[in-house]
C-alpha cells in the first residue's frame, strides 16, 4: 500500500529529457537544473533554460527544502485517479533554490495549513519501481 | 500610443442559450454554418458580404486546417482566417484580431464563431480525459509528467490556490467572493437564455454551498454548458450603416506567461494588468469612465483579481470595493450584467464570448431587463487557462 496516496495512478512518463530527473527520485534526490550561462536555477526539466535559452545546464541537488507558497484542500476528487484520496492538499511550494513547484503537500492537517510555512520533501516510493514521486509535508 | 483606431465595430450577435445537456445532435460544422446565418442576419448583412472568419479550435471534423473546412462549406470567399486558441480569452482575442485586419485592410466584415461541442463525441479517444487534462495529458507533455501525476488537474484547485494566498496577504472573507456569485445570479434573472433564470440566491445559499476547494464552493464555480455564438465585426463604412448601434473596438491588450499556475510569476498579481493597461492606453478613456464591466468569471476569485488588476481599484482593495459596490445592473458599478458565465452558463468558448456579446449588447441598447441607462463604454476581459491567456478589450458606442 502506497504511504501517502490510496491511488497509484496517474504515474509520469519521463523521456530523454526528463530521464535524469526521475533517476534521481529512486535515490531520493531532488534534482534542478542549473543554467550554464546565466546560473538561473530551474524546475521542471527540459532542455532550456527558460531565463536566457542557453542549453547547457548541470544538475543540482536541492536540499529539499522550501516555503508553501498555496495550497488547497480537495474535498471533492478533481480527477477520478484521485477519488479515494479525498481529502487531498494540492500545493504549490517555492524550493530553498529558488523554483517553484507543483506537489502534494501530505501528513498535514487540511484545517490548519500554513501559507508561508517550512516544507520538506518526502519521497513515496509505492506508486512504480521506476521512480519515487517527491511530495511535501510541514516541516 | 500607435493601436486600433477604432474604425471597426462590433454590429450584430448571435448566442444558443447555454444548456446542461446538448438539445440537438450538430455536427461542428453545421452549428458554425447555423450561428454565422443568425449573426448575420441580427447584423442585417448578408453571407456575400463577409470576407473574414475567425474561429476556435475545437471543430471535431477537422483536427488540423481548420479554417478550409469551414470556408468550404458556409461557401465563404475569405480574404482572412484565424483560428484562436487562447481558452477563456478567446472570443476576446478574436474580436481585435478581426477590428486589426479591417483596419489593416485584409477584410472588410468578419464573423466570429465559436462552440461547444455539441455532438456525441468521438468514441475513440476518452473525451473526458482530454478535457479534464486540457489536451495536455500526452506524453513528453511537462503538464502530462509534472502536474497531472502530482493531481494538479483541471481549473478549480488552481484559482482556490491563488484565492488563498490572495487571502495569505492581503486578506478576504469567504461572503465577499460570496456576494459576487449572488449579484450576478441577481443579473441572470433578466436573461432569457441564462441556465440560472429563475433561479436566485443569496448569500446563505453560497456559503452553504458545498466546498469542493478550499476555499471556493460550488456556487462560485462555473457551470458546463453546451452553446456557441457569434459575432459580425465591420468597417467603419459599413457599421455607419448599420440598423444596429455599432460598439468600436477603441482599446485591446493581451498578456501571457503560464500554463501551469505553479508557474505563474505572482499568484496575486495577474497577467491581466499589462493586458488592461495596454487596452485603457490605447483608447484614451479612464477606468472612471467605463459604463460597463465584463468580467471573466470562471470562479468569484477571477472576477475579484481582476477589479484590481484591471485597475478599478487599489491591488489589496478589491475586497473593500465588492463590499462597497452593487455590482448588478441596478446598481452604481454594473459588471456582468448578464449573469457572467457562473449564472449565464459556460458553453465552452462561447463562455468567453458571452462577456463580449453582452457588452456589444448593452451598448447598443439591446440588453432587454437588464439593459443599463447609460452604457457608451464597456470593458471586457477574457481569461484563459489558469489566469494563462489574458485579452482585454474597450468598446465604444458614438
Ligand atoms: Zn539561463
Amino acid at each position: 500500500m502506497p504511504r501517502y496516496r490510496n491511488g497509484t495512478q496517474p504515474v509520469p512518463f519521463p523521456t530523454p529529457v526528463t530521464q535524469p530527473f526521475w533517476d534521481g527520485t529512486k535515490q531520493h534526490k531532488l534534482l534542478l537544473q542549473k543554467c550554464s550561462a546565466c546560473a538561473h536555477v530551474f524546475y521542471y526539466a527540459r532542455t532550456h533554460c527558460p531565463a536566457c535559452l542557453a542549453k547547457e545546464f548541470e544538475w543540482v541537488e536541492a536540499s529539499g527544502r522550501g516555503t508553501l507558497y498555496s495550497y488547497t484542500v480537495c474535498r471533492r476528487a478533481q480527477s477520478p485517479d484521485f477519488a479515494e484520496d479525498t481529502p487531498y492538499i494540492l500545493a504549490a511550494v517555492t524550493l530553498e533554490e529558488g523554483p517553484r513547484m507543483s506537489s502534494l503537500l501530505v501528513d498535514a492537517d487540511p484545517e490548519n495549513v500554513p501559507i508561508g510555512g517550512p516544507v520538506r520533501v518526502v519521497w513515496d516510493d509505492d506508486v512504480s519501481a521506476d521512480l519515487a514521486m517527491p511530495y511535501f509535508t510541514p516541516a | 500610443m500607435a493601436g486600433l483606431r477604432g474604425e471597426a465595430a462590433i454590429v450584430g450577435s448571435a448566442e444558443w442559450a447555454p444548456k446542461r445537456k446538448p438539445d440537438k445532435l450538430w455536427m461542428g460544422l453545421e452549428a458554425y454554418a447555423e450561428l454565422a446565418r443568425m449573426a448575420l442576419e441580427d447584423a442585417g448583412l448578408k453571407a456575400s458580404d463577409v470576407d473574414g472568419v475567425i474561429t476556435g479550435t475545437n471543430l471535431m471534423e477537422a483536427r488540423m486546417l481548420v479554417p478550409s473546412a469551414i470556408a468550404e462549406y458556409l461557401g465563404i470567399r475569405a480574404n482572412f482566417f484565424d483560428v484562436v486558441d487562447l481558452g477563456g480569452a478567446t472570443g476576446a482575442a478574436m474580436a481585435w484580431r478581426a477590428a486589426a485586419a479591417i483596419e489593416a485592410g485584409m477584410c472588410e466584415t468578419v464573423v466570429c464563431l465559436v462552440q461547444t461541442q455539441m455532438s456525441p463525441p468521438d468514441p475513440r479517444v476518452e473525451q473526458a480525459a482530454v478535457a479534464r487534462d486540457w489536451g495536455g495529458g500526452i506524453w513528453g507533455s511537462p503538464q502530462a509528467e509534472f502536474e497531472i501525476p502530482f493531481g494538479h488537474v483541471q481549473g478549480t484547485y488552481g484559482y482556490a490556490m491563488i484565492a488563498n494566498r490572495y487571502r495569505y496577504e492581503f486578506g478576504l472573507k469567504e461572503e465577499q467572493l460570496a456576494k459576487i456569485a449572488v449579484e450576478q445570479r441577481f443579473n441572470a434573472q433578466q436573461h432569457p437564455k441564462a441556465v440560472f433564470r429563475g433561479q436566485p440566491i443569496t448569500l446563505d445559499d453560497v456559503m452553504n454551498s458545498p466546498m469542493i476547494c478550499d476555499p471556493l464552493k460550488l456556487l462560485e464555480i462555473v457551470m458546463p454548458c453546451f452553446g456557441g455564438a457569434a459575432l459580425v465585426i465591420t468597417s467603419k463604412e459599413k457599421a455607419r450603416q448599420s440598423k444596429n448601434r455599432p460598439a468600436w473596438i477603441i482599446g485591446a491588450g493581451e498578456h501571457l506567461t503560464h500554463r501551469s499556475v505553479t508557474y505563474e510569476p505572482d499568484f496575486t498579481h495577474s497577467p491581466i494588468k499589462p493586458s488592461a493597461d495596454r487596452a485603457f492606453a490605447m483608447s484614451g478613456l479612464k477606468r472612471s469612465e467605463i459604463d460597463l464591466a465584463s468580467l471573466y468569471d470562471c470562479y468569484t476569485i477571477t472576477v475579484l483579481l481582476t477589479i484590481e488588476d484591471a485597475g478599478f481599484c487599489d491591488k489589496g482593495e478589491g475586497p473593500r470595493f465588492v463590499d462597497e459596490h452593487n455590482m448588478t445592473y441596478l446598481g452604481d458599478w454594473p459588471m456582468n450584467t448578464h449573469g457572467g458565465q457562473l449564472s449565464f452558463g459556460q458553453s465552452g468558448l462561447a463562455g468567453g464570448m458571452s462577456h463580449v456579446t453582452e457588452a456589444y449588447l448593452q451598448i447598443a441598447g439591446r440588453a432587454e431587463g437588464r439593459q443599463l441607462a447609460k452604457c457608451d463604454t464597456a470593458f471586457v476581459n477574457g481569461n484563459g487557462g489558469i489566469m494563462s491567456e489574458q485579452v482585454s478589450l474597450i468598446l465604444r458606442g458614438d
